[in-house]
C-alpha cells in the first residue's frame, strides 16, 4: 500500500536536484538561451498536484519499479527521482494510455508473440492489470506488496518478472508485463524532459546526448572521432 | 446520400511521391487533375519546425506521423493454415499518413536497381539453369529494363537532388563509385555527404579485404540544390532527426519539399485533403474505372469523383485493398496460382550482422543524416557467382547509424542486463561508441505470400482489412547467414573492442520490431495479364483508364530501398500516358 509514502519529502528532495541541475547546466556554458534554460526549471517540478492516472497504490508500486530499473548511483537519481513515474502517469492518463493508435476490434484471440498486442486492454488498463497481478504474485511469494519489499527483494521479483517464472493468471504473462513496463520506463528516461521523466536532462547527460542543437554541419568533421561535451539542450531550452 | 461531383480530366489518389509526380506532370499536360488524399495538410514551415519536431517520443514512440492503426490496418498470418489476426500497432513497417506520406518522413536512401534485378527469372536462369530458382518461388522480371528506365531515374535524382558518387558513368568505371551499377547518363547532382568515423572504418576494412565500398546515395542534400522544377531545398545539417520526422532544413527531399511549392499554386490542380478514397467504381463492359467514391472524413459525407483518367497512388496496402474491394482484376488464388491481384508480396530481409563497440572511439551517433555512412554490394543481386551457394539474390552490406536518438537506438555489449546499475554504466559507456555492420537482402516471392481480404475483421468504414500471407524462406535465411559472416569478417577487419557474434533473422516474420516499410507486391507488374496486374507502362490490364503506382508493382522486393525505383517507374509511367495515352486513350499493350 502507499500509505507510508511521503510524497513530501519525495517533492522537496527533487525539486533541490531540480535547481541543481539548471544551475550545473547553465555553467557549462550553455550560453545560447539562458534565460530560456531557467524558464524551463519549473517544468522540472517533482510530484505533480493531482495524479492524473495512477491510483494510491499503483502510484507506490511504479515509483518502486521505476528505482529497481534505474537505481540512484554516481550517474543519475533513481527513477523517481528522474520523473518517471510522473511520466508514467501522464502517458496513461493521455493518448497512448487511452488506446489511441491502437486497433481495438476484436474477436481478441491468443497468438504468437510475433503478431504483437492482441489484448481487449487500452495500455492504462493493460498497465493496471499488470500492477495487481505483480501484486498478488509478490505476495503469494514475499507476503508483501511489491512496493513494500526490500531492494533486494525488489531486485530478485523483477528478475522473476523479466523472466516470465513470476506466475500471471489472466491473459498475459509477467514477461510481457515486464517488457512492456520496461519500454514505458526507457521512453520516459530518454524523451524529452517536458515530459516529465529525464528531468533536468539527466539521461542525456548519463550518455552524452546533446540533445538538439540546431545543426552539425561543419561539426560533423570537427568532431570526428572526438568527444562531442556541449548541451544538452531540450525542447523547453529552444521555446 | 452520396453526392456526385462534376467529372475531371484525372484523379490522383494519395499524396505521396508517386501522386505528386504524377499530379504535376498531368496538369503541365494540360489536364485538369484533382488530388485525394486521406491526411491532413502538411508543409515544413507549419509542421516540421524547430525545436518541436526534435521529438522522439512523440515522433518515434508515438507514431505522429503514421497511419492511425485505430482506423486501419492489415492481419497477419505466417500461413494459409492459420488465422490471421490484426497488426494492433505499428512495428515492423510503418506506412505513411498526409500529405507527403511517407516520403515526407522518410530516411532518403535512394538507389538505382540493378540491370540484373529487372530480369530476375530470365537472368538465373539462362546463367544457372531454371533449377536454380526453386519450384515454389514465384519471381517475375518486371517487362521492362534498366536501359529503358534510366533517363528517369536520372529525372527523380534530379527532382530530389541526390548526394552521390557515380561509379559507372556512360559505360567508365569510377573507383569510389559503386563500380557495380548501371551505366548512367549524368553524375548525382550533388556531392556525397560527409563520412563519419563509422563510414570512414568500414571503407578501410572493405578496401583492405578487396571489396569496393561507396557513398550511400542520399536524398539528404549535401549542399543547397534547385531542382529543375525550381523548388530549393537547404543543406542537410546532419541532426539525426531524419526517419520518422519531417525536415525543418528542407535538406531531405520530399514531396512537400520538391514538389507541392510548384504544384499546389496551378490552378490546374486542386488537392483534396481528409478524402479517404473507399472504392473505385468499374465498369466492367467498358473495362474502364468511371469514378472513384470518397468519404470526407471531417464530416462523414460520400462523394463521387468522375474522371477520365484515373491514377492509384496510395501505399502497396490501400493500392491492393482498392483494387480487391472494387471488383478490378482476379483475385490471386495461392493454391491453384491463377488470379493476379495480390500476387508476389514481399518484404525486405534486414539485419543480418554484427555490432561492434571501441572502447577508444567516439563515433557520435547522433550527428548524422538519415542516409548516410558507405556500402558495398559485392554481394548484391548478382554481382558475385551463386554456383553452389543454394540461395540467389544477395544484399548489400553497410556501416554506421542513421541516428542516436537515445529511446530507439543504444546498445550494449553482449551479456549486459537490460535494465539496473549495470546497464547503466555500460550504457553511459557504449551509446557513444558503437555501430553496426550488417545486410540488407532482398526479398523474392513464393507462391504463398500474398494479400487477400480479411474475412473476419473490418476497418473503420467497415471495409474488411487487408490480409497478409507472409513468412520468410529457406531463400531469405541462407542469404541471412552468407550476409551475417561477411559482415563479421569486415566488422573483425575494423578491429573492435567487442563484437557481436554474426546474427541474422532466423525465425517467422515477426510484426513487433522495426525492419523496414519497404513492403512490395500484390499489383504487380508484368509482360502478361495471366501474371501481372498492369503492364510495362503501369496501365491496369482490365481497366485501359487506370494507371497504378509504386512499390505495390515490384513483382519481388531487391535488397534496395524503393524508393528511387518507384520515382523513376513513376516518371516512366507518366511519360507514357502523357505521350502515348492521351493522343488515343485505350490499352497501351495489346496482350
Amino acid at each position: 500500500m502507499a500509505d507510508e509514502k511521503i510524497p513530501r519529502r519525495d517533492f522537496l528532495k527533487t525539486a533541490g536536484a531540480g535547481a541543481a541541475g539548471a544551475a550545473l547546466a547553465t555553467s557549462a556554458g550553455m550560453a545560447r538561451a539562458p534565460e530560456a534554460a531557467a524558464a524551463a526549471a519549473p517544468a522540472a517540478q517533482a510530484e505533480p498536484e493531482v495524479w492524473l492516472a495512477l491510483t494510491p497504490t499503483e502510484q507506490a508500486f511504479v515509483k518502486a519499479a521505476v528505482d529497481t530499473l534505474i537505481p540512484a548511483d554516481e550517474l543519475t537519481p533513481s527513477g523517481s527521482d528522474c520523473g518517471l513515474a510522473v511520466f508514467i502517469d501522464r502517458q496513461l492518463a493521455g493518448g497512448f494510455g487511452n488506446g489511441a493508435r491502437l486497433y481495438r476490434s476484436g474477436p481478441f484471440l491468443p497468438a504468437k508473440p510475433e503478431l504483437g498486442y492482441q489484448l481487449a486492454l487500452s495500455p492504462r488498463e493493460f498497465f493496471r492489470a499488470g500492477i495487481v497481478a505483480t501484486n498478488e504474485w509478490t505476495t503469494k511469494t514475499y507476503g508483501k506488496e511489491f512496493d513494500r519489499l526490500t531492494p533486494a527483494q525488489q531486485e530478485e521479483a523483477m528478475k522473476a518478472l523479466e523472466s516470465g517464472k513470476a506466475q500471471f493468471n489472466g491473459g498475459f504473462t509477467s514477461a510481457f508485463f515486464f517488457d512492456n513496463f520496461l519500454q514505458l520506463t526507457m521512453e520516459g528516461f530518454f524523451a524529452d524532459p517536458m515530459y516529465g521523466g529525464n528531468r533536468d536532462k539527466v539521461a542525456w547527460k548519463m550518455i552524452g546526448f546533446p540533445g538538439l542543437p540546431a545543426s552539425y554541419r561543419e561539426e560533423i568533421k570537427t568532431y570526428f572521432n572526438k568527444k562531442y561535451d556541449k548541451g544538452p539542450l531540450s525542447i523547453a531550452d529552444f521555446s | 446520400m452520396v453526392t456526385v461531383l462534376k467529372e475531371t480530366d484525372a484523379v490522383v489518389i494519395g499524396m505521396g511521391w508517386t501522386g505528386s509526380i504524377l499530379s504535376r506532370e498531368l496538369t503541365k499536360a494540360g489536364l485538369h487533375v484533382v488530388g485525394l488524399e486521406r491526411g491532413a495538410m502538411r508543409t515544413p514551415r507549419e509542421d516540421f519546425t524547430i525545436p518541436q519536431i526534435r521529438d522522439e517520443l512523440k515522433y518515434s514512440s508515438r507514431h505522429e506521423l503514421f497511419q492511425d492503426t485505430a482506423m486501419e490496418t492489415v492481419t497477419l498470418r505466417h500461413n494459409t493454415r492459420e488465422t490471421a489476426l490484426p497488426i494492433r500497432r505499428l512495428g515492423s513497417f510503418l506506412p505513411g499518413n498526409n500529405v507527403g506520406g511517407a516520403g515526407s518522413h522518410w530516411n532518403g536512401a535512394t538507389w538505382r536497381r540493378l540491370e540484373a534485378d529487372y530480369l530476375v527469372r530470365s537472368h538465373y536462369t539462362q546463367k544457372y539453369g531454371a533449377k536454380v530458382i526453386p519450384a515454389d518461388m514465384t519471381v517475375q522480371d518486371f517487362g521492362v529494363t534498366f536501359a529503358e528506365m534510366e533517363p528517369f531515374y536520372d529525372k527523380f535524382e534530379k527532382l530530389c537532388g541526390i548526394s552521390g558518387q557515380a561509379g559507372n558513368l556512360r559505360g567508365q568505371k569510377i573507383a569510389g563509385g559503386n563500380v557495380f551499377e548501371g551505366p548512367r547518363s549524368n553524375p548525382y547532382p550533388n556531392k556525397p555527404l560527409a563520412r563519419n568515423v563509422a563510414a570512414s572504418l568500414f571503407e578501410d576494412a572493405c578496401r583492405k579485404l578487396g571489396y569496393h565500398p561507396f557513398p550511400q546515395p542520399s536524398a539528404n542534400a549535401s549542399e543547397a540544390y534547385t531542382n529543375p522544377e525550381g523548388a530549393t531545398m537547404g543543406q542537410c545539417v546532419y541532426c539525426g532527426f531524419c526517419e520518422r520526422y519531417g525536415c525543418e532544413s528542407n535538406a531531405k527531399a520530399s514531396p512537400n519539399v520538391n514538389i507541392l511549392p510548384v504544384l499546389l499554386p496551378d490552378p490546374r490542380f486542386e488537392l483534396r485533403t481528409h478524402a479517404y478514397v473507399k472504392k473505385l467504381n468499374y465498369d466492367a463492359r467498358a473495362k474502364k474505372v468511371k469514378s472513384v467514391t470518397y468519404i470526407d472524413t471531417r464530416s462523414g459525407e460520400e462523394y463521387e469523383q468522375p474522371a477520365g483518367l484515373v491514377i492509384l497512388g496510395a501505399y502497396v496496402f490501400n493500392n491492393t485493398l482498392l483494387m480487391l474491394y472494387s471488383g478490378i482484376g482476379t483475385p490471386y488464388d495461392p493454391a491453384t496460382g491463377r488470379g493476379t491481384v495480390g500476387k508476389n508480396y514481399c518484404y525486405q530481409y534486414t539485419g543480418s550482422g554484427v555490432t561492434v563497440f571501441f572502447d577508444d572511439k567516439e563515433t557520435n551517433p547522433f550527428m548524422a543524416a538519415g542516409a548516410f555512412g558507405s556500402v558495398i554490394d559485392d554481394f548484391n543481386s548478382d554481382n558475385f557467382d551463386h554456383s553452389g551457394l543454394g540461395f540467389i539474390g544477395g544484399g548489400h552490406i553497410s556501416a554506421g547509424l542513421s541516428n542516436g536518438r537515445p529511446i530507439e537506438t543504444r546498445a550494449v555489449p553482449p551479456g549486459t542486463p537490460r535494465w539496473g546499475k549495470a546497464w547503466k554504466t555500460a550504457t553511459a559507456k557504449y551509446y557513444r561508441r558503437w555501430f553496426t555492420v550488417a545486410g540488407t537482402a532482398c526479398n523474392y516471392a513464393y507462391r504463398d505470400n500474398y494479400l487477400d481480404l480479411d474475412p473476419t475483421y473490418k476497418d473503420a468504414i467497415g471495409r474488411p482489412l487487408l490480409r497478409m500471407t507472409f513468412n520468410f524462406k529457406e531463400n531469405d535465411y541462407k542469404i541471412g547467414a552468407f550476409l551475417s559472416q561477411k559482415s563479421a569478417e569486415i566488422a573483425r577487419a575494423m578491429n573492435p573492442t567487442i563484437m557481436t557474434p554474426p546474427r541474422y533473422r532466423d525465425g517467422d516474420y515477426d510484426a513487433r520490431p522495426y525492419q523496414s516499410t519497404h513492403n512490395t507486391g500484390g499489383t504487380i507488374m508484368g509482360a502478361d495479364p495471366r501474371t501481372s496486374v498492369v503492364n510495362k507502362y503501369l496501365q491496369s490490364w482490365d481497366a485501359s483508364n487506370l494507371f497504378i503506382m509504386g512499390a505495390s508493382t515490384f513483382p519481388q522486393n531487391q535488397s534496395y530501398n524503393p524508393t528511387g525505383p518507384l520515382g523513376a517507374l513513376a516518371y516512366w509511367s507518366a511519360n507514357a500516358i502523357v505521350n502515348t495515352y492521351l493522343k488515343n486513350p485505350g490499352p497501351l499493350l495489346h496482350a
